[in-house]
């Protein structure tokens, strides 16, 4: 069982309020990620959760039991860090077991459950290795190892992918993600990149300094943000959003628009513009469009590849069902 | 960053730390404070009460203080010449290219290692001595007579044999701060058409002025306070008396712990004044 | 940093390098020698320089007449006591500001460093006085104290400067693996630090080893280590140079091995991280 909630939780740092009062309700087995641009206070979040830091006000009940001065080893969760946290000087066997021995398990019982870990990630070749001598993939391995041993309640995560290349970051983001399906454990996922809270979340939860902008699954975020700020944040590349006349005539202070809900054009459309840069990735075309009167310009995706370039005149032709109206408070109009 | 359990730990932890310290701070101090406004002769009459402010000016006026304060400023300036020159120079050395420099590093390092009080011993009966020293042997070899280094010349031998033990600590401080340059600093220099006593005075000596004023300020709050190569060498006479020297007489030798008290507190003073500087360089370190 | 330079160059380097060197470290050696020599040709005028009769009698006169044993025990005792002792305080102190840091542990740190400069004179009566009250002048156990808080300012910063580089999620991590404040520190801490905390012990025997103001003003007869045995030579009837040398040879040697180990951390260790 693994039912977090968190009740009118306030965090301050002397005279600074990271978080103010936030409610969260997080349900058992739910993927929910916390994102967020950086000092957005998301891990602030994540550590209290843990218990590695002290709310200031407000209460953390973990399945209905009051946890806000539990000790974080006595929560029963469990974390895996951005650095891995792995103990240098114990053997990968030794690091999983770490936390079966401080909970002074059978030795017998301990090995069982380090073997069956280390089989289901793949470490069973590495046991006898120092953390030093493993690649970044396999550290994060042993990491997440260590979290599962425990069979904790939920698994807390720190950005832990930040650390690991590209190719990599995508592979391990597939293995939690079936571990995840495989355990059926609540997991808190902290991260700064919207592409993993996307393609990880059950739900998601948007913050801005210290402040829940938005909760919902990924698709709902998608297609009804609830205000500029999430608008801009989900969705790769970002939305455009527009001012002024245009925002006006569709009764709106600023309207959105997604790159891959605009059509383009090299003969006809709504709005005209000359292509600044385009980007020719062969399954998508991305233009960089200026329109007449406004200096940002506008991002467009094509499907396939599309030849039209530099210096072009483009047309372009917005869907008016996937725009997004937004009031003066940037606050969606619906 | 912690939660307040870990805080109050770290509170507890620091605790045995902080209390022992302030303990070994404050109670001789406050002691030395207070002996230092008493007539305390232990051997001759004992506690006589209190005298206010007559050992702080007996101290000063007294005719050994004025020398002492003179000998301990040419001791400590004569080590702090020779350590911080030669120091520089054997940095630059040992940080060129050589066959054996590790070896080369042990030796210049070892006196270091030596116990003052061998030190002292071994350059005042070995070298020094006017009959069997190995400088009276040289000077003899040259048909010189031999001189009495430790009471015609003491300070100044006393200078050489602390200088002796010191320069490892310099030379070393100095080479770790040399090793640390950005070796295309220099290369970017020489590209630039400076030669080499100019690379020296615009961007060496530069980069090594923080490690000189360590240098220069570690090594003065120790030598302030040299002793043993005093007691085993002249014990004071022939105009080595420092002010340590002076205040360790009145107290252990004369009993006259009053007088010595006051003069403690004025080397307290003095060495605090020293540190200050040090304590602003080494804080300004802490952040980074 | 390898610059490359002509090989007569090098050899330049090498000559003056090793030359200044060998002058430097020619006290010791000649201490050495000297050691081995008869007394007659530890005297001799000329001085002999290697072609004398090596002997070891030297060594054996120290130690018979002496008892070189006992002060060297005393040595090794109140060296070794009083780092093993400042080791043990400090490593908590050391976590607590290294790991739980406050807006006053900067300042906590340089209050103890300022301890430090305390000159020794200053309170020297007051330390004997407590010695007699006590009745621990001349004994071990004053010296392990005393010298423990002369040098206790240094372990701490020492061991504060090595944890600091240990990153705190990895203790985090134990926090969260269900390890106790004594765990974490036992388990975790420790072992990864243990380099550091080899080298602070090393540093600060050293400096025990050679301490000779404490040691000398608060010994006699029974608790005098090797700084006090040394020094009674200095009296003119015990002035015999090859056993002179010889006791000093003893007395150093030692620490002159320790020294060499330790020569990377001295720097650090005696300019409380001001230089790196």
């Amino acid at each position: 069982m693994g039912r977090i909630v968190l009740d009118k939780v306030k965090k301050t740092f002397g005279e600074v309020t990271v978080i103010p009062p936030l409610d969260l309700e997080i349900e058992d087995g739910e993927f929910v990620v916390f994102v967020g641009p950086s000092g957005c206070g998301k891990s602030t979040l994540l550590r209290l959760i843990a218990g590695l830091e002290d709310v200031s006000s407000g209460q953390i009940r973990i399945d209905g039991q009051d946890a806000t001065n539990v000790a974080p080893a006595k929560r029963g969760l469990a974390m895996v860090f951005q650095s891995y946290a792995l103990y240098p000087h114990m053997s990968v066997r030794k690091n999983i077991a770490f936390p079966l021995k401080m909970a002074k398990m059978e030795q017998a019982e301990i090995d069982r459950r380090v073997d069956s870990a280390a089989s289901v990630l793949n470490l069973t070749p590495y046991l006898e290795r120092r953390p030093g001598q493993l690649s970044g993939g396999q550290r994060q391995r042993v990491a997440i190892g260590r979290a599962i041993v425990r069979e904790p309640a939920a698994f807390l995560f720190d950005e832990p992918l930040s650390n690991l290349d590209a190719a990599l970051r995508v592979g391990m983001r597939l293995e939690i993600s079936e571990l995840h399906k495989r355990l059926a454990t609540t997991m808190v996922y902290v991260t700064h990149d919207q592409v993993e809270a996307m393609t990880m979340a059950d739900k998601i939860v948007v913050l801005q300094a210290g402040v829940i902008e938005q909760v919902g699954s990924p698709l709902t975020l998608y297609h009804t943000p609830r205000n500029k700020f999430v608008a801009g944040f989900i969705g790769s590349p970002r939305m455009n959003l527009l001012e002024g006349p245009e925002a006006q005539k569709r009764g709106a202070h600023t309207v959105g628009i997604r790159p891959e809900h605009i059509t383009p054009s090299p003969t006809e459309g709504l709005w005209k513009g000359r292509v600044g840069v385009s980007e020719h990735l062969g399954s998508d075309t991305f233009f960089h469009v200026h329109l007449e009167g406004r200096d940002e310009p506008i991002t467009v995706r094509a499907g396939g590849e599309v030849d039209m370039h530099h210096g072009d005149t483009i047309w372009l032709t917005p869907d008016e069902s996937r725009m997004h109206r937004f009031d003066k408070a940037g606050l969606r109009i619906s | 960053m912690a939660t307040q359990h870990s805080r109050s730990a770290a509170r507890l932890m620091m605790a045995p730390a902080v209390i022992l310290l302030l303990g070994w701070m404050l109670v001789p101090l406050v002691m030395t404070l207070w002996f230092s406004f008493r007539e305390y002769l232990p051997l001759r009459g004992g506690d006589m009460g209190f005298v206010g402010l007559e050992n702080y000016i007996r101290f000063v006026t007294s005719s050994a203080f004025w020398p002492s304060v003179q000998t301990t400023l040419v001791l400590v300036g004569g080590v702090l010449l020779i350590t911080t020159i030669f120091g520089i120079l054997l940095a630059l050395l040992l940080d060129q290219p050589m066959w054996g420099q590790g070896i080369v590093r042990i030796l210049v390092i070892a006196p270091f290692f030596v116990m003052p009080t061998v030190t002292a011993l071994v350059w005042k009966n070995m070298f020094m001595d006017p009959v069997n020293g190995l400088f009276a042997h040289i000077w003899k070899f040259f048909g010189a007579q031999p001189v009495e280094w430790l009471s015609q010349w003491s300070l100044f031998s006393i200078i050489i044999i602390v200088a002796w033990q010191w320069l490892p600590f310099a030379t070393l401080i100095l080479l770790t701060a040399i090793q640390s340059l950005d070796s295309e600093q220099l290369e970017a220099a020489e590209m630039d058409g400076a030669p080499p006593l100019k690379r020296f005075a615009y961007i060496i000596l530069p980069h090594l002025s923080r490690a000189l004023t360590v240098v220069v300020l570690i090594q003065t709050i120790f030598l302030l306070s040299i002793f043993a190569e005093i007691f085993v060498t002249t014990q004071g006479s022939f105009g080595t008396r420092t002010l340590t020297y002076l205040i360790y007489q009145r107290v252990l030798e004369s009993q006259n712990v009053g007088l010595g008290s006051a003069g403690g507190i004025y080397a307290v003073i003095l060495a605090n004044i020293v540190a200050i500087f040090l304590m602003r360089i080494v804080g300004k370190n802490l952040d980074a | 940093m390898a610059r490359n330079v002509t090989p007569q160059r090098k050899a330049i380097n090498t000559v003056i390098a090793w030359a200044a060197g060998l002058l430097i470290f020619f006290p010791i050696l000649w201490t050495i020698l000297t050691s081995f020599k008869t007394e007659a040709q530890a005297i001799s005028s000329p001085p002999v320089f290697l072609f004398f009769d090596w002997t070891l009698e030297n060594y054996a006169v120290v130690q018979e007449r002496s008892n070189y044993m006992r002060f060297l025990w005393n040595s090794v005792i109140i060296a070794g006591g009083s780092t093993v002792l400042g080791v043990l305080i400090a490593i908590p102190a050391a976590w607590s500001m290294a790991f739980v840091p406050s807006r006053r542990t900067k300042d906590i740190l340089m209050w103890m460093l300022s301890t430090k400069m305390l000159p020794a004179v200053g309170v020297l009566y007051p330390i004997y006085l407590i010695c007699i009250e006590l009745g621990i002048l001349d004994s071990r156990a004053a010296l392990v104290v005393v010298l423990m808080l002369i040098n206790l300012p240094i372990i701490v910063w020492m061991l504060y400067t090595y944890f600091k580089e240990i990153p705190g999620e990895i203790l985090e991590a134990a926090r969260m693996d269900g390890a106790s404040l004594k765990a974490e520190i036992l388990y975790v801490l420790t072992p990864m630090a243990v380099p550091g905390i080899a080298s602070t012990m090393l540093l600060n025997f050293i400096l025990a080893w050679n301490e000779a103001f404490w040691t000398l003003n608060l010994t006699a007869a029974k608790a005098a280590p090797l700084t006090a045995f040394i020094a009674s030579y200095s009296s003119p009837e015990g002035l015999f140079y090859a056993k002179l040398s010889a006791a000093s040879t003893m007395a150093i040697a030692p620490i002159l091995i320790l020294g060499w180990f330790s020569q990377k951390q001295l720097v650090r260790g005696l300019t409380f991280g001001a230089v790196k």
